[in-house]
């Protein structure tokens, strides 16, 4: 048996799906679309069905790609466990007037029923209940209240007989069921609504806007910072360093072995960023400078997202949005991209057209560094002075505008309007923001980590069969020459293909000026997306659209690069 | 039925309500308008609205939509 959850769009759908299914979830994509879906099992008596998280949709007279796939979804299920949000009745009778007119069982879940409450609504359940024919559960997926009910009248779904009406008759019958179930009482508006309207407005909006992004960008130093001083560099320093240097005595200090696991040890004591080896650098890297920084981003992304912050951003920012030809939904690819350009990537998929997806993905790899090369940045750059990590930020952030302004001239088509909901504002529950942000972490350290490792060791093996000194000869001429870099520069810019923090750690041992190390960085960022970026790129948008980009992103690091060793 | 009283979405003050007489625009349009909760005999209230031709903000019912400016051309209001 197939269970289906169907709704609108922010009525708790998902949150209702995790309180159904065990932990076994699986993401995939409906064939031939870039539309993805959720599915689980539950126990239901002695049988284990399967339960399937259709994507939100209004109404099943498609307007975009979701609703064309929960329409076919439709087809495929047994039962429908239609989700309704109680606080907004009216929009979402719809729908459940829709799916009753179809040919498979319903059950009603009333979800955020305890908002109702708040509200001052009041709803008849056993007039909706005779109304639509169907079983009407009150559920509060947060807090998991109903859901025992609603799992115990699954199988009293019922396929009550309803006449196929059309759209204006079916308004017609909300209307009138709305009269007889729903009672509103007036009251004033909460501080939460007052902020809600504040939030959306050009000038309060703008500095709600400016307020929230400064305390995002502040905790997650703070928090990052903290985890690097507190937890990881005393657990390297105190802990992992003097076995470090136990194996290398018995390595004997020096030979293949020991330089590719431990490195170059300087002066006794082993120099985590720049001895790299695998054991040193390999762990360090990824662990103690980057993962920090990975949990604070994450932990603050997820805040903002389930309060419902991201689409007030958007409409904040779509007029500078349709200047790069994108519409304010293109912000949130944008900031998942400061976490990891790969989500990044995938997240384009939230925007209808091909145009406004090459677009974004292409601005995302070239001009926003992801957390890691980030807190490579804040590490090395900014052991020089505050002054230049400002540089390499600002120089990214314009390159982000101009490179979007001419895309938007030179690519063909156009960008279509923004219409959204904007979910009211609600405070989350931890578990679903702990259970992300772990979710997220883990993916960090599955994905990451072995490739950081691959990185150095292949750098180790290729530095001593002297492959690198060859490439550099190659390139030396625009390195040396246009950008103002040594030689041995086009070593680290290689390695930016596997992994860009990896890279710019490998420009510490070089003795960089200042200026250097804020070419190198921009460039580094700039030039070409690492491997996994790479291959989501490609997969998500095609060969052809790949070449279009790396042709752009090789150009504008140039041009920016060899701009900024001529000013600076 | 064409009385003053009746101008653009785009056209409304911020704060003003008043219910929606007609989608000047294709069946596309109207229905993901419609999917959205905004047809005609609907009431709405007007939240805010950009500047430099940014979206429109408006209160439906119990929930707030984001309307780019073209879109908001073709909704008629009716000011009550």
């Amino acid at each position: 048996m197939k269970i289906l959850l169907m709704g609108n769009p922010n009525v708790g759908k998902s949150v209702i799906f995790s309180r159904l299914t065990g932990v076994k979830v699986i993401i995939s994509n409906y064939p031939g679309t870039t539309v993805s879906y959720t599915q689980g099992f539950m126990k239901l008596g002695e049988e284990t069905v399967e339960v399937i998280d259709v994507p939100g949709t209004y109404t099943l007279e498609p307007t975009c790609k979701a609703e064309e796939v929960a329409l076919q979804m439709l087809h495929t299920g047994d039962i429908v466990i239609n989700v309704v949000n109680a606080t907004n009745l009216e929009r979402n009778l719809y729908l459940t007037l829709q799916l009753l007119e179809r040919d498979i069982p319903v059950v009603v879940a009333l979800n955020i029923w305890d908002d109702t409450k708040h509200r001052g609504i009041h709803v008849d359940l056993d007039k909706l209940r005779e109304l639509l024919g169907v079983e009407v559960i009150p559920t509060v997926a947060l807090t998991g209240q109903g859901i025992k009910e609603l799992v115990e009248n699954i199988h009293k779904a019922t396929l009550p007989d309803t006449p196929v009406r059309s759209r204006d008759e079916r308004w017609a019958t909300i209307g009138s069921i709305i009269d007889q179930v729903q009672h509103v009482t007036h009251r004033h508006h909460t501080w939460l609504e007052y902020l809600e309207d504040a939030s959306v407005k050009p000038l309060t909006g703008g500095i709600i806007a400016l307020t929230v992004l400064a305390s995002a960008f502040f905790i997650v130093r703070f928090v990052g910072e903290s985890l690097i001083s507190y937890v990881f560099n005393p657990l390297f320093n105190h802990l992992w360093a003097p076995v470090l240097l136990r194996l290398s005595d018995f390595l004997g200090g020096t030979g293949f072995p020991h330089d590719i696991l431990i490195g170059k040890i300087t002066g006794g004591e082993v120099n985590f960023v720049e001895s790299f080896g695998l054991l040193s650098s390999g762990l360090y890297v990824p662990f103690a400078m980057v993962l920090p920084y990975i949990v604070a981003f994450y932990l603050v992304l997820g805040l903002l997202e389930d309060v419902g912050y991201l689409p007030r951003l958007a409409v904040l920012m779509d007029t500078v949005m349709h200047r790069l030809g994108l519409h304010g939904y293109a912000i949130i690819p944008t900031l998942l991209g400061l976490g990891c350009n790969v989500p990044a990537i995938l997240a384009t998929r939230i925007l209808e057209s091909k145009r406004e997806r090459f677009i974004a993905a292409t601005l995302v790899s070239i001009a926003v560094p992801c957390a890691a090369l980030q807190a490579m940045i804040f590490g090395l750059v900014g052991q020089r002075g505050g002054q230049y990590v400002v540089i390499v930020y600002g120089t990214l952030f314009v390159v982000w505008i101009i490179l979007g302004i001419i895309l938007n001239r030179v690519v063909k088509g156009f960008s279509p309007e923004l219409l959204i909901e904007i979910p009211p504002y609600r405070l989350p529950p931890w578990r679903t923001v702990v259970k992300k942000l772990w979710m997220r972490t883990y993916g960090f350290l599955v994905e990451a980590v072995p490739i950081i490792l691959a990185a150095v060791l292949v750098i180790n093996i290729l530095y001593i069969f002297g492959i690198f000194n060859a490439i550099a000869n190659f390139t030396a001429p625009v390195v040396t020459g246009l950008l103002g870099l040594p030689k041995e520069a086009v070593t680290a810019l290689v390695v930016g293909v596997l992994r860009k923090d990896v890279a710019l750690g490998m420009l510490a041992p070089l003795a960089l000026t200042a200026k250097q190390l804020v070419v190198g960085s921009v460039v580094l960022a700039m030039f070409f997306p690492c491997i996994a970026t790479f291959v989501v790129f490609l997969r998500e948008l095609g060969v052809v659209n790949m070449l279009k980009s790396a042709g752009v992103m090789i150009s504008a690091a140039l041009i920016t690069g060899g701009i900024l060793n001529l000013i600076l | 039925m064409s009385d003053g009283n009746q101008i653009t979405l785009a056209r409304m003050q911020t704060g003003q309500s008043g219910k929606v007489v007609q989608i000047q625009g294709g069946g596309g349009l109207v229905n993901r308008l419609n999917a959205l909760g905004i047809r005609p005999s609907k009431r709405v209230t007007k939240v805010s609205s950009m500047f430099m031709r940014g979206p429109v903000t408006i209160q439906v019912d119990r929930t707030q939509v984001a309307v780019g400016l073209g879109m908001a051309k073709k909704i008629i209001v009716e000011l009550a």
